[in-house]
């Protein structure tokens, strides 16, 4: 694919990576194929933070939850440190790669105290006595902002940042290099985003962790993301460095979420991304380029036939307007 | 994000939130426990009805077995009856206080120990189904359906008819056969709980299957268990006094309430006694264990909602 200066191997890579679900429709149906990811290449390099946007159901939970070796590709490969995920073994693994997952109400067991939770990684992993975890527990805590106090408590008596915050103390205690966050912030209210957030730039400071941050919110994204990666319908559009990306969005789906996002100034009302129509159904989708539909700029190649990646800036864009054999190129003053 | 080192202190919680905390969910389960009337009632009667099974050599006023040919059929005391009997006798001149105070034995242990053989067997279904789902789900699916297409009775039949009836066969005929509702709450709890994200974190952290199933998804299944332990339990208990009352279980002199229900039928026309005191009890400890599991479900179910 796309050659890229830097580390040998990336820490975590994906290649050619389809995922397909049936899906039952009705008693007598056949099942159809969904296909939640078609033909993804990312990679993930040491120290960066890849922030992954798009739509709900593009694909990004599938994304994570492969990376995560908790559900197999249907077909492509997953690489760490550029060795096949299913020659690694298992609890190695586990250490190494660690998720944060989007609700805080669900991602922590209602019938474990917080001290059950957050030292399960260290029992599951044999490290330390129950002394030495007990006091590993009361350290993570304090790092992620809690008093030892709560490690008697449970869950249903916590609010949604704390529990947050446990769940980030869960993850980060096992001492991971990566870390998944899948959506981490949307559960909770604007104002605990930002706590976290800046917890999770904290602890990224100081462990040296890398994250994809997978997110629906561009604003999120643009606060910790070094690089982003745009997804649409199971591919990915666009990818650039953080800043090429925000300054100046290639991709018109990638101006069109950045025109989504909300201003803080009343009265505006919701903006108008120019999108229309609603996200398509991904058990069928749309024929060429899956954005054609609801692109400003489409034309009629892109109803036929579906753009392949051109290399651009430090990442890529899929789409017939940057593609220079494609004849909607001349059509643009780039 | 200039000031972050000092954030992580900065963003610990006001100190004079700190001091305010709910009740943990164990707290708060026991208040609704004892919060619910009808659970308070059916537990205090399941509770002096087991007292009374355990203790039966020492409270039965006379031998439930010993017969007397001329204390037969004496009414009980609120009928005319004597102390000496207080519930009068059987055809048989055999103390019906007696009978009723060792039939709760079988009562109970038949009701306690076919909901624990159905239980194991169709959590163990049910959880595996739930959790593996593909082709284990559809293995336990069909083996329910098949279950369900089997009537109870008839089974029960066929069985004592070949190996004879006797409380053994009668514990092991029912634990066989009921554990079909176990095993469709709990694909469908499984199945539920296994959506929960703290079930997929313990599958990232590397946990082992035996693991996830006991530590993650049991405790979180198990007040749904216990709701359908005491409904089975009730319906063991009603199938045996109904299989006794037809002769296929518990065989005579050992004293059940169905079969006491069963030698009454012929008298029951002079004597009605003989059939409602049986009855009676057997409709009181149906309807307290019952009570019981109406009870746990709307302790848990609230739980879950909150």
């Amino acid at each position: 694919m796309l050659d890229r200066a830097g580390a040998a191997h990336p820490t975590l890579e994906i290649r050619n990576v389809t995922k397909t679900y049936s899906v039952k429709q009705g008693l007598m149906a056949k099942p159809k194929p969904l296909t939640a990811l078609r033909d993804v290449s990312l990679s993930l390099r040491k120290g960066e933070v890849l922030g992954l946007v798009g739509e709900s159901g593009c694909g990004k939970s599938t994304l994570a939850k492969i990376l995560l070796g908790l559900e197999a590709p249907t077909e492509g490969e997953v690489l760490v440190d550029g060795q096949a995920l299913g020659s690694h073994d298992r609890l190695a693994l586990a250490r190494r790669i660690q998720p944060i997952f989007q609700d805080p109400y669900s991602s922590l067991n209602p019938r474990k105290s917080i001290a059950d939770i957050v030292s399960l990684p260290l029992r599951i992993h044999g490290i330390g006595d129950a002394a030495s975890q007990k006091q590993a527990v009361r350290d993570m805590l304090d790092v992620v902002g809690l008093p030892a106090r709560v490690m008697n408590s449970y869950p249903s008596q916590m609010s949604g940042g704390q529990r947050q915050r446990v769940a980030i103390a869960r993850a980060l205690i096992i001492k991971p290099e990566v870390v998944i966050c899948d959506e981490p912030t949307s559960a909770l209210d604007v104002s605990v985003q930002s706590q976290i957030l800046n917890l999770l730039g904290d602890l990224r400071r100081e462990f040296g962790l890398t994250y994809l941050f997978i997110s629906h919110n561009l604003a999120v994204v643009e606060h910790l993301a070094t690089r982003v990666a745009v997804m649409y319908l199971g591919r990915i559009v666009e990818e650039a460095e953080a800043g090429d990306l925000f300054d100046a969005p290639a991709h018109p789906y990638t101006q069109a979420l950045l025109k989504s996002v909300l201003t803080p100034e009343p009265g505006l009302g919701v903006p108008d991304t120019q999108l229309g129509m609603a996200y398509p159904n991904p058990i069928d989708p749309p024929s060429g380029c899956a954005f054609h539909p609801r692109c400003p700029k489409a034309g009629p190649v892109c109803s036929a036939t579906a753009p392949v990646p051109v290399p651009m800036r430090e990442g890529h864009v899929e789409c017939h307007l940057f593609d220079p054999k494609s004849p909607l190129y001349e059509d643009t003053s780039r | 994000m200039a000031e972050s080192m000092t954030n992580t202190a900065t963003d610990k919680l006001d100190p004079l939130l700190e001091e305010i905390t709910g009740p943990t969910p164990g707290q708060l389960l026991w208040r609704r426990v004892f919060g619910h009337r009808g659970l308070m009632i059916g537990a205090v009667v399941v509770g002096i009805l087991t007292v009374i099974a355990i203790l039966a050599p020492l409270l039965a006023p006379h031998d439930p077995y010993a017969q007397s040919l001329l204390a037969r059929m004496k009414p009980p005391v609120f009928l005319g009856g004597t102390w000496e009997h207080p519930l009068g006798t059987d055809h048989l001149g055999r103390d019906y206080l007696s009978r009723l105070i060792y039939g709760a034995r079988v009562s109970l242990l038949i009701g306690v120990v076919a909901a624990a053989i159905s239980g194991l067997i169709g959590t163990a279904m049910g959880v595996a189904a739930g959790y593996f789902g593909g082709r284990v789900d559809a293995v336990v699916t069909f083996l329910i359906n098949v279950r369900l297409a089997m009537p109870v009775v008839l089974v029960a039949l066929a069985v004592v008819a070949i190996l004879g009836g006797s409380l053994t066969v009668v514990i092991c005929v029912l634990g066989l056969l009921l554990w079909d509702r176990f095993a469709v709450v709990m694909r469908a709890s499984t199945l539920q709980v296994r959506q929960r994200e703290y079930v997929a974190a313990a599958e990232a952290i590397g946990a082992s299957v035996p693991r996830i199933l006991l530590t993650e998804i049991m405790p979180n299944i198990a007040n749904n268990l216990i709701v359908v332990v005491t409904l089975e339990m009730a319906h063991a208990i009603l199938l045996e006094a109904a299989l006794s009352f037809l002769g296929l279980g518990v065989q005579p002199p050992t004293p059940s309430w169905g079969l006491m229900v069963s030698e009454g039928k012929n008298m029951m026309l002079f004597e009605p006694w003989l059939v409602l005191i049986p009855g009676a009890v057997l409709f009181a400890l149906v309807l307290a264990i019952n009570l019981m599991g109406d009870g746990l479900r709307d302790v848990t179910a609230s739980e879950n909602r909150s």
